[in-house]
């Protein structure tokens, strides 16, 4: 099994965790407000225009979340590596120096998008303000930086497992991945006056990161977890790894094909593309099931009340986020009409709320109990379940809005209005496509709220006193 | 090259099974090891085709291809039309027009389109509008943005200009002066080469062949 120092003493790596924690969560908080922005300026289209306009809020809403999800993952490999390998991380110092460059440099980034916004068209633009390509944004000097943080970061975990001089079946997923991982971002880095070939390997990135590896890395993270939560066994563990990594990779790569539909590129990619796209649900339906029976086994109790919930939270979130709402507009005939509606912002908020933030809370929970109670055998609070309860209502409810608005637009704009400028004001002026935007707004509101809620019960729990403490530990 | 996509699909899937039970003879369906040399497979083989496709597909979408027009296209007229045997529209490519007053040589064509490629980038127009269908969703769609009727209908009119790509720089210079829906565009302080620019990557654009996105575009017959 796993090796844990003895109980209130961390690992460096894991201080070092906590710092990426605390980072992802403030720029969790960004996000979120960043998307409030740009949700109410559907609502007031004067609202900050010219100063802060749309395309600068919503870069800074999608930018802030590439880069959370990102350090979350980071500061779970830096928590559960030195557990699962029985060591310290090497070449810690340099980790600590690749976590202030990048926070350095995320900083720079967001001050230029406030500021700067926009540049002359040139290539000076598109290395120091922004590539202004959805997504990766970020200016070619950042993307480089980026590269050479998970350089740093693929260094630490091999140079472990190398000095410890073991290999667990994870780690060896883990490895596999984050080479992928900075492999593939690289790609996104090209510039070419070709839209096409833009795109294609644009996708290279958007794809294969978020369906792809960041899947794979999330699973290896969630099986360390899973091994310390209910202390599942690491040969089943493992083998549910295997079968992840089997059924993801084999789906999701060629799944790829289904952004490959309307880029221009050749008519083989509506076959391929819808084939194995509607097969990438299939291992989240295992990752249900599985959730299913470990929380039946354990009757719903833990160590750690919230991280189990939101590991469960995780494999639903999944399935229903990635798998339903991707698989309901994955096929050609019906991604003519709806490729390009608020479908595609209905299922990305399910999904990524579903498969990663969850992902990334059950890691933070699980650090929180250690750095704060590792003696109490049950970690628990109250506010933790408003937080869950309001988080996940509020995140439907914003998805359910935007596929309202979003099956509008099929309609109007996309069926019936034959897809001009005034066919996309019709739809955008559609009672349901404005009732839509409304809710979402609403609902934006109420995530703010649990986020903030959220954050108070991480803040706080386990640190109330000590009798508190007894008294939930002593339910059980 | 033809590749049909069953014969991939399938050839793919059998070859993945075919080869995962035969590194993992000798083991059980339920054991780690059958599905490490699943996951291994299933990587290799799904990476291997990609990595065949996209050599393909980068030739198919070459500038100058049947799919993805030169440059120089901006010289010329550009519509749809239905293809009733392929059951989608298709970009047609008519006769030599010019464009702003002129006829763009290859060079020239093509030092124009990428100036109006880094115009797009540095303006950030994904993050409002969607190209080719990706992007932000607070703008109308760019893929066929050029042949769409509101600038011969409307925009014409508004600013005055006797050319559409005249009216469409113009407009973009200053989409302020020139309202059309409660959302307005900002103005972004486009320069009158970078206006020009893009409006001639929108000209190209509107000519590649999306396999029909979006479908019936305008009411195409």
């Amino acid at each position: 099994m796993t090796q844990a120092l003895p109980q209130g003493r961390l690992y460096e790596s894991q201080k070092l965790a906590l710092w990426y924690f605390w980072v992802a969560l403030a720029l969790f908080g960004a996000q979120i407000l960043f998307g409030l922005l740009a949700a109410w300026q559907y609502l007031d289209p004067n609202f900050l225009h010219g100063k802060l306009n749309f395309m600068t809020n919503r870069m800074l809403h999608i930018n802030a979340m590439v880069v959370w999800l990102l350090l979350g993952f980071m500061g779970g490999v830096y928590w559960f590596l030195p557990l699962e390998l029985g060591r310290e991380v090497v070449g810690i110092r340099l980790a600590r120096f690749a976590f202030f460059t990048l926070i350095a440099a995320v900083g720079i980034v967001v001050l230029v998008y406030l500021l700067v916004q926009y540049g002359p068209g040139n290539a000076f633009t598109l290395w120091f303000i922004t590539e202004g390509r959805e997504y990766i944004e970020a200016p070619r000097w950042a993307d480089i930086g980026i590269v050479a943080v998970m350089a740093i970061f693929l260094y630490n975990v091999v140079a472990t497992a190398l000095k410890a001089q073991r290999i667990t079946g994870v780690v060896a997923v883990l490895m596999f991945d984050l080479v992928a991982l900075a492999g593939l971002y690289t790609a996104g880095m090209h510039y070419t006056p070709n839209i096409s070939m833009d795109q294609y390997f644009w996708w290279w990135v958007v794809h294969l990161w978020v369906e792809a590896t960041w899947e794979v890395l999330v699973g290896s993270i969630m099986a360390m977890a899973l091994m310390h939560l209910l202390g599942t066994p690491r040969r089943i563990v493992e083998t549910w790894l295997y079968l992840e990594v089997a059924l993801v990779f084999g789906t999701g790569i060629l799944g790829l094909g289904h952004h490959y539909f309307w880029i221009g590129t050749p008519e083989y990619w509506l076959g391929l593309g819808g084939f194995f796209s509607a097969l990438e649900p299939i291992p989240l339906v295992a990752m249900v099931v599985h959730a299913v029976y470990d929380a039946g086994v354990h009757r719903m109790q833990t160590v750690n009340q919230p991280a189990l919930f939101w590991a469960i939270a995780q494999a639903f979130g999944n399935f229903i986020g990635a798998g339903v709402w991707g698989f309901m507009q994955t096929l050609p005939q019906i991604n003519l009409y709806s490729h390009g509606t608020q479908l595609a912002p209905a299922h990305g908020h399910l999904a990524f709320f579903g498969a990663y933030v969850t992902a990334i809370l059950t890691v933070i929970y699980m650090a929180l109990h250690q750095v704060r109670r590792p003696e109490l055998p049950r970690f628990d609070s109250k506010l933790w379940k408003w937080a869950f309860l309001l988080m996940v209502v509020s995140i439907f409810g914003m998805s359910a809005a935007m596929t309202i608005a979003g099956f509008t637009q099929t309609m109007v704009e996309r069926a019936i209005g034959g897809s001009t400028w005034q066919a996309y004001i019709d739809a955008q002026q559609h009672p349901w496509f404005q009732n839509g935007m409304v809710w979402r707004f609403v609902f934006g509101v109420f995530f703010l709220v649990s986020y903030l809620v959220l954050l108070w019960d991480v803040l706080t729990i386990g640190r109330g006193e000590a009798r508190m403490a007894k008294e939930v530990g002593a339910h059980d | 090259m033809e590749i049909g996509w069953i014969e991939t699909t399938i050839g793919a899937l059998f070859a993945t099974v075919i080869l995962t039970l035969w590194l993992s003879r000798g083991s059980g369906w339920l054991e780690p090891r059958f599905w490490r040399n699943a996951a291994v497979v299933s990587s290799l083989i799904m990476t291997g085709i990609l990595v065949y496709l996209t050599i393909d597909s980068l030739n198919q979408i070459r500038e100058g291809s049947a799919r993805v027009p030169a440059y120089t296209v901006i010289n010329r007229t550009i519509g749809l039309k239905r293809d009733y045997e392929k059951r989608r529209d298709i970009p047609v490519v008519g006769e030599e027009v010019g464009f702003f007053g002129k006829v763009w040589s290859e060079a020239e064509a093509y030092a124009l389109v990428n100036k109006g490629k880094m115009t797009l980038q540095s303006r950030n127009c994904m993050d409002c509008h969607t190209l080719l269908g990706n992007g932000a969703y607070f703008a109308p769609d760019l893929t066929r943005a050029w042949l769409d009727p509101k600038w011969e209908t409307m925009v014409k009119g508004m600013t005055g200009k006797a050319t559409k790509e005249e009216a469409m720089a113009e407009w973009l210079q200053h989409p302020d002066r020139y309202p059309t829906f409660v959302r307005r565009m900002p103005n972004l302080g486009l320069t009158d080469e970078e206006a020009m620019a893009l409006v001639a990557f929108l000209k190209w654009m509107s000519a590649i062949d999306t396999n029909g996105f979006p479908d019936r575009f305008a009411g195409v017959q």
